[in-house]
């Protein structure tokens, strides 16, 4: 099945340098642990595949039920000398919410994921 | 040091820029005990050190002087106690400054005002490039030296411990330099309970306490995605309280009858704001370990986080450099409806043919179609039937009249481009001198604050 992470998620983001970050927490907690599971840094990267220059780091906050990526060279260099509307990467956060996963139907039935 | 079970510190500035009105609604809308105002971004300090160039009596951020304006009777009738790093790359001048409003409203016997320095490096740099300090680029690797004859100022972030002593001393009103952000909500809450330079469990919650309300009201309902229809009354937006207990546990609150809201959800977007290694949030008092953190909606618009850890800091303090690194101009053209985004993207076609005859060349040449791709690029589909699409075209050159010539470039198309096409009322684009951020580490040992109290 395949669900929208902007159904399962939010998320802000900031600089810093030439580096994004996302932080992308579940809207419920049972769902975190799918993000854990789909939202990886290959399925990350290559969502972002073209749009940043660098590679994608993950942290894992089950505190917060929430992930946190840093988008590396995302910036066009970052603060002051980046050329880019979103020289901040202010927002990443809802282009990373445009992702969607797939996932098993016995899995988005337990947790009753909203589908596409 | 003292009984009061409950400090309160309130946020009334996240960045310089940020809403005149908050900090006198944060004094006069309830009790609180200090007022924090955060000023300073990465590169606030060189524009602030290019405004004490040309006047030496400046370098600070004037704002500042009317927050204080704003609430200098307020602050003095009811106690509260303020700490900003408005000082930027001059914090005696607006000490200064501060003290001549005082005057003039005749509260001047009645303020002490405590002034940190020493976090200015740059009389410094010479010698501690000639002593081994190289302060390499955190991101590069680079030594400074390749940029030190363009560097325009460095500055060490500094951590609580001034703050603390001048609060000590009775200052009413703590101006710093460079304090980190987090340091203006931490040292309060450090004074007031008399927690120890290595309590770390505790230092590192009021660096927590720090981070969730240095943006002002983004913890409060301001640039909050959850269930963003539904924030009440934004434009009465209440700015974030802590309410700080002694054990190191808070509550972020606000101001009754205030608009927002604060929620578990709406805390969480702003501690992921800016998040490296969320193990080791890295200031010069503590490490803070935010996979630690617990969050607890005990009330209406009242979150409950405890449960922080921290630990020791490394021996070093980050260092913020600006140098400059040439210049850039960015033109805008609209086009609109039909095939909005084929006349734009013929425009810049016709545009980089001109800008490659007329034999100029940029380190970066930056396209973005806004309205299609400029924010989400290709994820956001192909724009086919956009009702307009604004061309934005951006170059950067160490050589300024390559810059200079782009700039006479945007507004020919007008008439000698791909038809449809509006929005010139901005005139010609401005040249800009980039001033370029530098991220170092240099020995704590070096960096000597000091505390000056005025009054």
């Amino acid at each position: 099945m395949r669900v929208r992470m902007l159904d399962l998620a939010h998320a802000r983001s900031g600089d810093k340098g030439d580096t994004a970050n996302v932080g992308v927490i579940a809207l419920r907690p049972e769902w975190y642990e799918l993000l854990v599971q789909r939202l990886t840094v290959d399925v990350v990267s290559k969502h972002f595949a073209g749009i940043i220059a660098g590679p994608v780091v993950r942290f894992e906050l089950p505190n917060l039920g929430a992930l946190n990526f840093l988008l590396h060279g995302a910036l066009d260099g970052g603060g002051t000398q980046s050329l880019k509307t979103d020289a901040q990467g202010k927002v990443f956060s809802t282009a990373m919410l445009r992702l969607v996963l797939e996932v098993p139907d016995a899995d988005a039935v337990r947790l009753g994921l909203p589908q596409v | 040091m003292t009984a009061r079970p409950v400090v309160r510190v309130a946020s009334g500035q996240g960045f310089w820029g940020d809403w005149l009105e908050a900090p006198r609604r944060q004094v006069e809308g309830g009790p609180v005990d200090y007022l924090m105002l955060d000023y300073l971004a990465e590169v606030t300090m060189s524009i602030l050190q290019k405004q004490k160039e040309r006047d030496p009596a400046m370098g600070y951020a004037r704002d500042f002087v009317g927050a204080i304006e704003s609430v200098l009777d307020s602050i003095v009738e009811r106690g509260v106690r303020v700490v900003a790093n408005a000082g930027g790359v001059n914090p005696t001048a607006c000490a200064d400054a501060i003290l001549a409003l005082a005057n003039a409203r005749g509260v001047r016997g009645r303020l002490r005002l405590g002034v940190v320095t020493g976090d200015d490096l740059l009389p410094h740099l010479d010698a501690l490039l000639a002593g081994g300090h190289s302060l390499a680029n955190m991101d590069t690797g680079a030594p400074l030296a390749d940029v030190r004859d363009r560097v325009l100022s460095a500055n060490a972030y500094i951590g609580s411990t001034p703050i603390v002593e001048a609060l000590g001393r009775e200052a009413d009103i703590v101006i710093t330099g460079r304090s980190t952000d987090t340091a203006l909500t931490m040292a309060p809450l450090r004074h007031e309970f008399g927690w120890s330079a290595s309590d770390w469990d505790r230092l590192a919650a009021g660096i927590v306490a720090g981070h969730i309300i240095e943006c002002g009201a983004q913890c409060s309902g301001g640039n909050c995605l959850i269930d963003w229809q539904n924030v009440p009354d934004l434009a009465n937006v209440g700015y974030p309280i802590v309410e700080g207990h002694a054990d190191g546990s808070f509550e972020i609150v606000k101001h009754p009858g205030t608009g927002g809201w604060i929620t578990v959800p709406s805390v969480k977007e702003q501690l992921v704001y800016e998040m490296g290694d969320p193990h080791a949030y890295i200031t010069p008092d503590v490490i803070a370990d935010f996979t630690t953190i617990r969050l607890e909606q005990t009330g209406d618009d009242r979150v409950r986080v405890f449960g922080v850890r921290g630990r020791p800091p490394t021996d070093s303090l980050k260092v913020s450099i600006a140098y400059r690194a040439g210049f850039k101009a960015v033109g805008t053209l609209v086009y609109a409806w039909p095939d909005a985004i084929a006349k734009a993207q013929l425009a810049d076609r016709v545009l980089r043919e001109r800008l490659d005859n007329l034999g100029l060349r940029f380190e970066t040449i930056l396209t973005e179609f806004l309205g299609v791709s400029a924010t989400h690029g290709p994820l956001a589909g192909d724009g086919r039937d956009a009702p307009e699409v604004q061309l934005r075209v951006g170059v950067r050159s160490e050589d300024r009249r390559m810059v200079e010539r782009f700039t006479r470039e945007i507004a020919p198309l007008v008439l000698n481009g791909p038809p449809s096409v509006t929005g010139f009322a901005g005139g010609r684009p401005k040249v800009e001198e980039i001033v370029a951020y530098w991220p170092a580490l240099i020995d704590k040992r070096v960096v000597k604050t000091s505390v000056e109290i005025l009054s």
